[in-house]
């Protein structure tokens, strides 16, 4: 379980944020989760929240927005979702195909802060 | 209470990643081809790591950082080819970093190095979301394992560049289907080059040494071609 390493280094980063834009109170964190990322969602609330205790962001929630899976099919020319995680190919014509757009983000999009 | 959104978009990883970007940076610099291995624990990544280091050190020079949560048993191993080995105990961590990495290297000169191979702690999961500034990411599969191995860690598999298929001098007794092993690393990674090895007797090393000399030779026309650039 990797989640709680990755949750104390995206606190890290949001407190480095707040400082440099001269001291926020942060509400809530707001992330974009690729399916394809290999970190598991809920593990990753669970840790956030462990990880907030005894910090500035004590409190604060973690929103995770869900980015699906997308690929390019050369075949069809077209972006498509593929059947799995574990068929990397076109749904449609079957191509296998190694060009992913979308699936991998694990980005901190914003925070919401109290006005 | 009233709140607002401030726009950030940012990666998690940031921290990670640009510190593996200026490993990377230094490992061209020096014409050091690295090569990470993965693979869940017991698949032979030592055993395989054993005996690229014995057959590339006749010609080039050879080191290796091995990672693991406790015991020095894989660098004594690995001692035996080379004195270029670090044990990276990572304590309670599942994977490694490209900290890590940065401080096992502070006292070679890399200029020194030719292949340089960063065996990850045995785990198809974790490792995944760490760049470690390799310039290939090696999966190992073991044919004692199971053919489906792939399907069930696709993020591991998909995010390496080679897969290795070990103990192919155990796959008869294991009854393990190597073209439907084949199959399933081409679903979850399409175009995937594969090798299949034993690194007890030696199989398909001559081929993966071939392969490792090749990519040393394009790193360093790589490597050249920045060189020219700079100047």
């Amino acid at each position: 379980m990797h989640e709680l390493s990755i949750a104390i280094s995206m606190i890290d980063q949001v407190m480095e944020e707040c400082v440099n834009r001269g001291g926020l109170a942060v509400e809530a964190v707001h992330m974009r989760l690729g399916v394809f990322a290999g970190v598991d969602k809920d593990a990753l609330l669970f840790s956030y929240s462990l990880a907030c205790e005894g910090t500035p962001l004590q409190g604060s929630r973690l929103v995770v927005e869900t980015v699906p899976l997308l690929v390019y099919c050369p075949a069809c020319k077209q972006e498509r979702t593929p059947p799995s995680v574990y068929q990397i190919c076109c749904p449609v014509c079957l191509t296998p195909t190694p060009d992913i757009l979308t699936g991998r983000e694990m980005e901190v999009e914003s925070l919401e802060v109290a006005v | 209470m009233t709140t607002r959104m401030v726009e950030v978009r940012a990666k998690v990883m940031k921290q990670n990643d640009v510190l593996a970007r200026s490993l990377r940076e230094r490992f061209e610099q020096h014409n050091t081809c690295v090569i990470g291995l993965v693979s869940s624990p017991g698949s032979g990544k030592t055993a395989f790591l054993e005996k690229l280091l014995a057959g590339l050190a006749r010609t080039h020079m050879v080191a290796a950082l091995v990672g693991d949560l406790a015991t020095e048993n894989d660098a004594v191993r690995l001692l035996r080819a080379t004195p270029n080995v670090k044990q990276i105990t990572t304590g309670t961590i599942c994977h490694l970093d490209a900290s890590m990495v940065e401080r096992a290297l502070e006292e070679w000169d890399l200029k020194t190095i030719n292949f340089l191979f960063i065996e990850n702690v045995g785990n198809l999961v974790c490792p995944s979301s760490y760049d470690l500034g390799e310039e290939l990411r090696f999966v190992l599969l073991s044919a004692t394992e199971g053919e489906d191995k792939p399907l069930k860690y696709p993020t591991i598999f998909n995010s390496s560049d080679v897969a290795i298929i070990t103990k192919m001098d155990m796959a008869d007794a294991a009854e393990f289907d190597v073209a439907s092993a084949r199959r399933n690393i081409e679903r979850v990674r399409p175009g995937m080059k594969i090798f299949e090895v034993s690194s007890k007797t030696g199989l398909g090393m001559e081929e993966v040494f071939g392969f490792l000399h090749a990519q040393l030779a394009r790193s360093r026309i790589s490597a050249s071609i920045v060189e020219e650039v700079v100047q």
